[in-house]
């Protein structure tokens, strides 16, 4: 698969370009005009990424070359052991389950996957689940809880999968029981959306005693693309970006509205340039949550659970009501 | 009190007439004035007739919108129903803009609908039974849930559980979560359902009843963890909307896709009633469920003051 550069990200390339260049001329050795280069080229990446608009972050929360859940099996945690199939209907690969350890704790995983060959992301409809899939995800969590083990949720989705077959078998009410049992699930929960976090579909392994992003992930009621083709009759080149700096999605705009605990740092430049590193941050942000969540009975953790959710909402109060 | 059921466009529920001034666009597919088509048998019928058939087609059964005030005046004892956490008031959070600013738009819903955004809570007796009960809008921006509709629905639940009394929750929400406050409206799906979850261990019985439309954010909470789920014949409910999986999956949607008959059929809600049955259903339901009764029913007389104690639920 060729390698994607987004429009904004020309520039960082075609700098790359040359920098390599000039560092093939003089192999083994860098002379000034390099090493000022490289400082150069590190400022143009924190440049062009501490200002993407909402629009831009989007297409960085989808880059093909992000890391996925997968990708996070293998760099963040030593040992994991899937467990398959909801025990009603099936195995549904969009949503990865199973024991992981983490460092020093046994922990139980629950991830979105999205596939990176054709052949994966159809084999997990590129990410979107089924009812199998959240069926699959509670009854992992409900392990989890009968022994102790702590609940990861890794969000990466476009949303829950829109089908005849997923709405015959109650895709609806599925993830209305995720959100209800996950609210009151005795062991604690942290949940991180990684690229894509759509909708309900997120929502549905996103109850727990964290929540929090990536820098560059974002987080809707709807994808942007559903947005604009309501409220601007057409999802088009125009309408598409407007709707994204309207819906207020990013891990900034989050953490202002008081819906995440924190953003977790990309690499210079994004995730999908640096997997390891974006790995090692990500697998200390869980450690430390594990660590201080640990702490709590369960009855504390789940009254702080509740009032986390519990205080989401902005509106007024009338004072003179009649 | 209102007399013209049926015109509900050119009045709000306060009987004052609409400013034509205001470029409000008329509700699709409701024609103003004595005589109304039904959308399903095409039909001209009398909109009184329909009105005094609890606003169902005479010719077909077909179940019109129904206000919320009058799905309240349908379901409660007469002039039973108390109102709850009027104070509440949507805002403009995330300063959303289209075509038009949020903030301007939901002014132009409240006068339209008289209503403050698109949920009433309350409580009131269903035949000297004492329940907690919720109803949303269709009228007040399709019935989506922002805010002020999750946190009046989470108080309810929550003032329920202080209670001890039965919950009923009536969905007329096509729009799902609202996506004019976003990543919040998101939240109230979660919000909500915590407190459903609270509910449900300190043994309430929550009765969820569908309407047309249920879709998307509400579908896939509040109203589809009823204890016990009833909905009316022919309603539109279903998570991801037609058109959306059209263009995913490409395929020709069966018929009756996403009805409520659909839904019996795959074993996703218990009944569906006729609304001329609804309160009749709940009361039984009600009587079901009721684990220790201490004493009968209370009754009420025709102006709404109890004669007799309430029995508790749980």
């Amino acid at each position: 698969m060729a390698k994607l550069v987004l429009p904004f990200e020309k520039s960082i390339y075609q700098m790359e370009e040359t920098l390599a260049e000039l560092e093939a001329k003089s192999p083994g050795q860098a002379d000034d005009a390099i090493r000022a280069m490289r400082r150069e080229l590190v400022s143009l990446k924190k440049s062009i990424y501490s200002k993407l608009d909402p629009w831009q972050t989007i297409q960085v929360a989808r880059h093909p070359d992000r890391p996925h859940t997968l990708d996070y099996i293998n760099l963040i945690f030593e040992e994991f052991v899937e467990l398959h199939g909801d025990r009603a209907i099936g195995d549904d690969r969009a949503i990865r389950c199973g024991f992981a350890r983490l460092g020093d704790y046994r922990v139980m995983l629950v991830g979105q996957e999205k596939g990176r060959t054709l052949q994966e992301r159809t084999a997990c409809f590129y990410g979107c689940a089924h009812p199998e899939g959240y069926r699959k995800a509670l009854r992992c969590m409900k392990l989890a809880a009968k022994f102790g083990l702590p609940v990861i949720c890794l969000i990466d989705t476009p949303g829950a999968f829109p089908g005849i077959g997923a709405e015959e078998r109650g895709q609806a009410q599925l993830i209305a029981t995720n959100l209800l049992e996950m609210s009151r699930t005795p062991t604690p929960i942290v949940c991180v959306v990684i690229g894509e976090g759509g909708s309900g579909g997120a929502l549905g392994i996103g109850v727990g005693d964290r929540v929090s992003m990536l820098e560059h992930a974002y987080y809707s009621v709807i994808s942007p693309e559903g947005c604009a083709g309501i409220l601007w009759k057409e999802a088009n080149e125009q309408t598409k970006p407007l709707a994204a700096e309207a819906l207020k999605l990013t891990a900034k705009h989050l953490l202002s509205l008081g819906v995440i605990d924190e953003i977790i740092p990309e690499p210079i430049g994004g995730a999908h340039r640096d997997h390891r590193e974006m790995a090692n941050t990500l697998k200390s942000y869980l450690v430390r949550s594990i660590r201080e969540l640990r702490q709590l009975n369960s009855d504390e953790l789940l009254e702080g659970r509740y009032q986390k959710f519990r205080k989401m909402g902005v509106f007024l109060t009338e004072t003179a009501a009649t | 009190m209102e007399t013209e059921r049926g015109n509900w466009t050119s009045m709000n529920p306060n009987g004052i007439r609409r400013n034509l001034a205001t470029n409000d666009r008329p509700k699709r597919g409701v024609p103003e004035g004595l005589w109304r088509q039904c959308p399903q048998c095409k039909s001209t019928i009398f909109t009184k007739e329909a009105a005094a058939r609890f606003n169902v087609c005479p010719e077909c059964d077909y179940h019109f919108y129904l206000p919320a005030k009058e799905r309240i005046q349908q379901l409660l004892d007469q002039d039973s129903f108390e109102e709850w956490f009027t104070e509440l008031r949507p805002t403009d959070p995330l300063g959303f803009k289209d075509h038009r600013e949020y903030s301007k738009r939901l002014i132009s819903e409240q006068a339209k609908t008289g209503m403050h955004d698109a949920a009433v809570v309350g409580k009131g007796f269903i035949r000297g039974r004492p329940v907690v009960l919720g109803v949303t809008d269709f009228a007040f921006m399709a019935g989506s849930m922002g805010s002020v509709v999750g946190e009046k629905l989470t108080r309810a639940i929550e003032e329920a559980i202080r209670l001890k009394l039965p919950l009923i929750f009536v969905s007329g929400s096509g729009g799902g979560a609202r996506m004019q406050e976003g990543i919040l409206s998101l939240m109230q799906m979660a919000k909500v359902s915590a407190a459903l979850a609270r509910y449900d261990s300190a043994g309430g019985l929550y009765i969820s009843i569908l309407t047309n439309p249920t879709m998307g954010g509400v579908a896939a909470s509040w109203a589809g963890l009823g204890d016990v789920i009833l909905a009316e014949p022919g309603a539109l409910i279903g998570f991801a909307g037609k058109r959306t999986i059209w263009n995913t999956v490409r395929l020709e949607l069966p018929k009756g896709f996403q009805t409520s008959e659909f839904l019996l059929q795959h074993g996703l809600i218990d009944r569906i009633v006729p609304r001329k049955d609804l309160r009749t259903e709940l009361a039984r339901i009600v009587d079901y469920c009721e684990r220790q009764r201490r004493r009968a029913p209370c009754s009420v007389d025709d102006h709404g003051n109890r004669t007799s104690e309430p029995f508790q639920l749980f």
